[in-house]
């Protein structure tokens, strides 16, 4: 019993975290696959989602606003405007220009990119991290009281919620609008979809701000969960959330959701099982193999290379 | 048309304000577990407004301001004279690159300590970058994790000085090849993968193995690091005030001159040099090698490359482990240099730096590099009250340098033949 209860508080852990690198993943794996480029410079734009909620958090804190739906909808409103806009802003500046070169220079440009945010923040906010208000505690707990106690908190159950709505929405509006219709057709064949009238440098620039919202949603969930934030927040968890994108088959939108999932979980199984310092090297060691074994991913369709 | 203009100039500039004025203009200051917010002084919000009427104005006359660009005349005209001979040209060259290392070799008797410690880094990222500049310039093959091989190097004399008092000599190439060992041992799974994958799995690869030297504290020390790492001796005799080693005499006793601590300074930066020169050479050795050449072929185009019977895994390899070698001789010399080393010295930011300095050079440009290693390192020391901007410079010029110029500032010339135009 008891090791089932810890089995499953690592379970619960896992698909808490796993769920918000699907968020984040699910930009990568968007521009991947219209543009067939890693967004470098995506961890960044979720980090500066986590800011922004911040800032209008204690912003309306400071003006005494103590509702809390009203304070984390109007956070979560700030995080997805700037965000986007920062999604926007990078792909006009960085992406655009160098788009359809070798391979190699819009990644350098992506890198650049990267370097470039976190330092903007850095010298914004300093460098040092702050502590990110717990606004929502307490939560259910199971199991016998002087035995182990798996705790499922409303912080959580407000994670799991969140994802939910943002992926169905995101499902229903790539399955179902027209702007939706046009990614899935960028996505295709890019240069038909453009002889087809779809003005494609707006689907790309869609696209952009479409991940770019995602990742400041999960800026703000993550921010609030852990507690703090830094200026290098953000790298890892794009790296972790690439990683989870490249598991699920890069391109592909449920394949990032469900890549997502199993990182999270093999990460808090680790952290669970074995040491928690050694979570960073499973992510990657996955990462590395799975590109090696299988680089399509779990739901991807392989490339076939033309000449 | 002017109205569509005038519409998209607008929003620029809105973005602009949106995505500055909500980080910029507010301050976050932590007190305890408490947070306050903070308004930024009135020259801050004047500067993001005039930022985002840069931006408008920009927007609104872009066109005229890129047809102003282009007009003006290029700042050094193709001059009509007849381009020197190939052959002269790269005498010259040699001749000139022999001179400068020649002054570098005296420089450091007549400046100050400060200067000969700076230029010894410098040329520790010179051979980093000539190392890199093999694996991305030549070979085309994006590695984010090559401070890997640094860390490799660095740690292996560390370790191997702490548990068998191995000494400098012995140790350079003991780690320059574990490193290559290392390269070779990475490089052999993840070369098939095409280029951003690999990217990835190298920048995954480091952080691996940061993590754990990090972690292993039984070994490594962790954060805290080694130290107590040795300076390199010459002939037995060292530079420190008090012979350590039995066997070994004193420099300054050996010549009956006064101890200096600048001896050891010098005599490190001169190791450096010496190392720095032979790795260019020895890369330019290699350039012009039947390798050399499968390299560039393989980078240009991999599957024309393959289709005249070039081993796709061989040729990458090979570019992939002298890399890493250079990186641990780099390595090697980074340790000794510090006395003390820890995982701190090799994070992402430093594969970064070093791929920066790649692009910027030139990529494949051996002068290029070496030129960039310099002004990169130099730089930030010159102008302090700006070096915390460094990070921020150097982002904004790699996408800078990708927009405009993606061959660097010193791009690669072949040796070729050019024919004659006929009028």
């Amino acid at each position: 019993m008891q090791d089932l209860l810890y089995f499953s508080q690592q379970l619960i852990n896992g698909l808490t975290i796993g769920s918000t690198y699907a968020l984040i993943a699910i930009g990568y794996t968007m521009v991947y696959g219209i543009i067939g480029m890693i967004n470098f410079a995506h961890g960044e734009i979720y980090m500066i989602g986590a800011y922004t909620a911040l800032i209008a958090i204690t912003g309306l804190a400071a003006l005494g606003i103590a509702w809390l739906p009203l304070i984390l909808i109007v956070a979560l409103l700030c995080a997805m405007i700037v965000s986007s806009s920062m999604g926007w802003a990078v792909e006009r500046v960085a992406y655009r220009p160098v788009r359809g070169r070798h391979r190699l220079i819009p990644l350098i440009s992506a890198i650049g990119m990267s370097i470039f945010l976190q330092n903007y923040v850095h010298l914004a906010q300093g460098s040092r991290n702050i502590g990110f208000p717990a606004l929502i505690d307490g939560g259910f707990n199971f199991g016998s009281g002087d035995g182990f106690q798996m705790s499922l908190s409303y912080m959580q159950i407000t994670i799991f919620i969140t994802t939910l709505i943002c992926m169905t929405a995101l499902s229903l509006f790539i399955s179902r609008s027209r702007t939706g219709r046009a990614c899935r057709a960028v996505s295709q064949d890019l240069g038909m979809a453009n002889l087809l009238g779809i003005d494609t440098n707006r689907i790309i620039s869609a696209t952009f701000v479409i991940g770019a919202a995602l990742a400041a949603v999960a800026g703000l969930l993550l921010g609030m969960y852990y507690g703090s934030v830094d200026p290098l927040f953000g790298f890892i968890a794009g790296l972790k959330a690439f990683t989870a994108a490249v598991l699920g088959g890069i391109g592909s939108i449920p394949g990032a959701m469900l890549g997502g999932l199993i990182l999270g979980v093999a990460e808090s199984m680790t952290s669970g099982y074995l040491s928690g310092e050694y979570k960073d090297v499973i992510s990657f060691s996955l990462l590395i193999l799975i590109l090696l074994f299988k680089p399509t991913g779990l739901l991807g369709k392989p490339e076939v290379e033309k000449i | 048309m002017a109205a569509n203009n005038f519409r998209h100039a607008l929003f620029c500039a809105f973005i602009t304000l949106i995505i500055s004025y909500p980080i910029i203009g507010f301050n976050l200051e932590a007190q305890g577990i408490n947070v306050t917010l903070t308004g930024a002084d009135a020259t801050t919000i004047v500067m993001v407004l005039l930022a985002a009427v840069i931006v408008f104005l920009f927007q609104m006359f872009r066109e005229q301001i890129m047809g102003g660009l282009k007009s003006i005349p290029h700042p050094l005209p193709q001059s009509n004279k007849e381009p020197m001979a190939e052959n002269r040209r790269a005498k010259i060259e040699s001749w000139v690159l022999t001179g400068i290392v020649v002054l570098a070799l005296f420089w450091p008797f007549f400046v100050s300590r400060g200067s000969v410690d700076l230029a010894t880094l410098v040329l520790i990222y010179v051979m980093l970058a000539l190392g890199l500049n093999v694996v991305v310039g030549l070979a085309g093959l994006l590695d984010l994790g090559y401070v890997a091989f640094y860390a490799v190097g660095a740690y292996t004399f560390a370790l191997l000085s702490q548990y068998t008092g191995i000494s400098f000599w012995l140790a350079l190439p003991i780690g320059a090849l574990l490193a290559a060992l290392f390269g070779l041992v990475l490089g052999f799974p993840v070369l098939r993968l095409r280029g951003d994958y690999l990217a990835i799995v190298t920048l995954g690869f480091g952080e691996i193995i940061r993590i754990l030297l990090n972690n292993w504290t039984t070994l490594t020390g962790g954060p805290n690091g080694i130290g107590g790492i040795p300076d390199p001796t010459l002939f037995g005799m060292e530079f420190g005030r008090r012979v350590k080693e039995e066997g070994n005499t004193s420099f300054h006793e050996t010549f009956g001159i006064a101890y200096s601590g600048e001896h050891k300074v010098i005599f490190l930066y001169l190791i450096a040099l010496v190392l720095a020169v032979f790795t260019a050479l020895v890369i330019r050795r290699f350039m012009r090698m039947p390798v050399g050449r499968a390299w560039e072929a393989l980078r240009e185009d991999e599957i024309a490359a393959r289709s005249l019977g070039l081993s796709r895994t061989a040729v990458k390899l090979s570019a992939f482990t002298i890399g890493a070698f250079f990186a641990g001789f780099a390595g090697t010399v980074f340790a000794s240099k510090q006395g003390f080393i820890s995982p701190e010295s090799f994070v992402f930011l430093e594969s970064a730096i070093i791929l920066a300095i790649v692009v910027l050079g030139g990529m494949g440009s051996q002068i290029g590099v070496v030129l960039a290693a310099i002004a990169v390192t130099i730089l930030p020391e010159l102008a302090r009250e700006f070096s915390e901007y460094r990070m921020l410079i150097f982002g904004a010029a790699m996408v800078l340098m990708m927009v405009w110029r993606p061959q660097g500032l010193m791009p690669m010339r072949r040796i070729h033949i050019e024919l004659k135009r006929q009028e």
